[in-house]
């Protein structure tokens, strides 16, 4: 059976020494659910990247989040993954006790009967995400027009990956790439990633059976360095993408340079409002603080430098349940998914 | 009366009105009937007390409502330290404007669990405050229970030893994903699995199965309870990903917004551990008793480094967490 040769042969493997990235939060944490790394060999190294958006948005977005709520005219609401990440000197939660009228949400869309039964408010929602929410986003906003809802508006810190992967790629031997984001784009981001980079990418799905088979061909194309870009993950992404989800996003945003927390400025990797729907906009571009808190290594556990195990503070002054740094904070963040099994 | 306002909660004859036309209605029982300060009930020389609070959001959801959930929080905690659940309390607070035909249905459906439990409703207190979502007021509710404990019976996690089988009594995650599924409007058939564990609780003990640790599987969800009788005997526990019980539909539904069911709540689910010679019998009587059909026995305890681990469906083996944060939806 091919599944139990893929088994044997992850689990004896014994060529280099190969680092495999998956960009993807939610393979990452599907990697750990499966005990995906008690089966490989020890010359198999899995990294996270930097697939929690959450993560890699800078503190000068939460610093201008703060800024907006303290306004109480301004209403912000959030996925409740935000709420406790660190801005330069606070977070949401503060502001929160401080009096501010912050309110989180299971959907983008549950702020839209709030904006329209309150027009006194201004409801600002934190909008980030990669190209898989950014479709969200846009319906959002064309749903906001269509029912004449005005006081609304998106402090976005929407991302793109390829330049992000491409500013990493330095040490890695080959790339689990993005399903879900693949689902939106299609697969030629990663088929010139492949080529320009000289490494491997395989598109793979979610399941434990499906990384299994990825990390296999992935493994195997790391081996004899062969550089392209395969599909595993048919069923869901095809060639082109899809473009009715791509075309919404057009619709209302543009590409624009992005500052990611640790990798520094990378043009064109953001996705703003367009000038046609400026007046949606919260102050989203030109947002760049970068800081650090004292002793995290956040930044370097994002670009797969280091492991949350080499963070000095992972599991000793930042726990699961005391959060310190955005990647233990967010559930996407690799040092989460790393001390949650 | 066609809704609750502040002057039921006055103390006066709109207060006794409120009582009589609902909770005496919906309860009647010759402890309760007299209505005094407090009931005086027949007792026992070894009691189990609990108490718990009930705020769940919306009131009513498929298979159940908080009026359901109050019985069954109360009743089977009392079970899972070896009592026979016997009397209860229940104090609600009642937001103004809250519909009286809800609240009917809901001492209603708490009379009927109650009945179903074998629990006596023996003393009650409303209170009237102020709606938090005016456009939509609800209820608190907070029941404590007393339970009677047979002489010698003693279940606790201490007890666990190597070589015990763990078993659940059924799927996993229905009543979080109910919930979830109501507030998020996501139409599916997924039912909430709220219900008082009297009938299987009683038949194990009775049959003289001896259970070294129980739990009811809510907030937090097996992995939390699993590490938690972990902790507390220094044992390992070793749990099987394909023997875990969940349906299709609350696999799916968790799926869609990653959750995972070894941390989602249920409200009429609980764990066992018991030696591995008397597994197979024990599961026979789970399986037999109602709410008991899907029951399985999902792994055992051994002589390896305290903690929880999973052999998962595709042969790896993970360390199993507590949950951590509050198990909210991924975003991406």
């Amino acid at each position: 059976m091919e599944s139990e040769h893929t088994i044997e042969y992850l689990k004896n493997y014994n060529g280099r020494e190969i680092r495999l990235m998956e960009v993807c939060g939610t393979h990452s944490a599907e990697i750990r659910r499966n005990g995906i790394p008690s089966m490989l060999s020890d010359r198999i190294h899995m990294i996270t990247g930097p697939g929690c958006p959450v993560c890699v948005t800078v503190s000068g977005y939460i610093d201008r989040l703060i800024e907006l709520s303290r306004d109480s005219r301004n209403v912000i609401v959030s996925f409740g993954d935000m709420l406790r990440v660190p801005g330069s000197c606070s977070d949401l939660i503060h502001a929160k006790a401080e009096g501010a009228d912050i309110r989180y949400v299971y959907s983008p869309f549950d702020m839209l009967g709030m904006a329209a039964e309150d027009r006194e408010h201004i409801y600002i929602f934190a909008a980030v995400g990669f190209e898989t929410t950014a479709p969200v986003y846009a319906a959002l906003i064309s749903e906001a027009l269509e029912q004449g809802v005005e006081n609304i508006r998106l402090l976005t810190s929407l991302k793109t990956m390829p330049g992000a992967i491409e500013r990493i790629a330095d040490g890695v031997d080959g790339f689990l790439a993005p399903g879900h984001v693949a689902v939106i784009t299609g697969t030629g981001d990663y088929e010139a990633l492949a080529s320009k980079l000289g490494l491997p990418f395989v598109i793979s799905g979610f399941r434990g059976k499906e990384l299994l088979s990825s990390i296999y061909a992935l493994t195997r194309m790391a081996e004899r360095s062969e550089a392209g870009c395969m599909n595993l993950y048919p069923q869901a992404v095809v060639k082109e993408g899809n473009p009715s989800a791509r075309n919404a996003v057009k619709k209302f945003f543009e590409a624009g340079d992005a500052v990611w927390r640790g990798m520094g400025m990378i043009p064109a990797s953001g996705m703003y409002l367009t000038e046609e729907y400026q007046k949606y906009d919260a102050g989203s571009r030109g947002i760049a603080g970068d800081a650090e808190i004292s002793g995290c290594k956040c930044a370097q556990v994002i670009t797969g430098k280091l492991t949350p195990g080499e963070c000095p503070m992972f599991g000793k002054a930042c726990t699961a349940e005391h959060p310190v740094g955005v990647c233990m904070v967010s559930q996407e963040g690799a040092c989460f998914i790393m001390s949650s099994g | 009366m066609t809704g609750v306002d502040r002057t039921h909660g006055s103390g006066g004859i709109a207060t006794s009105k409120l009582i009589d036309e609902v909770f005496k209605k919906a309860f009647s029982n010759e402890y309760l009937n007299k209505l005094g300060d407090s009931a005086v009930v027949p007792g026992y020389d070894r009691l189990a007390v609990t108490t718990d609070s009930f705020v769940v959001k919306p009131v009513f959801f498929p298979g159940g409502d908080i009026g359901r959930l109050a019985v069954c929080g109360t009743v089977n905690d009392l079970l899972m330290s070896g009592a026979k659940p016997v009397y209860l309390t229940a104090g609600y607070i009642l937001e103004e404007g809250l519909e009286a035909k809800a609240l009917e249905r809901i001492a209603h459906s708490m009379a009927e669990t109650a009945k179903e439990a074998g629990v006596v409703i023996a003393a009650g207190d409303t209170k009237v405050v102020e709606p938090a979502d005016p456009g939509n007021p609800g209820l608190m509710i907070n029941t404590s229970g007393v339970g009677f404990v047979s002489e010698g019976t003693e279940i606790s996690p201490e007890r666990i030893r190597p070589g015990d089988a763990v078993i659940i009594s059924g799927n996993l995650g229905d009543h979080h994903a109910a919930i979830l599924s109501t507030r998020m409007s996501v139409k599916n058939s997924i039912l909430s699995d709220a219900a008082p564990l009297t009938e299987m609780v009683g038949r194990l003990i009775g049959s003289g199965t001896e259970v070294h640790a129980m739990r009811d599987i809510t907030r937090g969800g097996l992995a939390t309870i699993l590490n938690e009788f972990s902790d507390a005997s220094g044992i390992h526990i070793r749990i099987e990903e394909r023997k875990l019980p969940v349906s299709e539909e609350v696999a799916g539904f968790a799926g869609l917004l990653g959750l995972d069911p070894l941390y989602m709540g249920n409200e009429g689910k609980c764990v066992f551990i018991l030696p591995e010679d008397q597994a197979d019998a024990a599961l026979d009587i789970i399986r037999s008793s109602r709410y008991g059909a899907n029951a399985s026995i999902i792994g055992y305890t051994d002589d390896a480094k305290q903690g929880v681990t999973m052999i998962t469906s595709i042969g790896g083996e993970k360390v199993v967490t507590p949950l951590y944060g509050e198990g909210l939806p991924r975003i991406c």
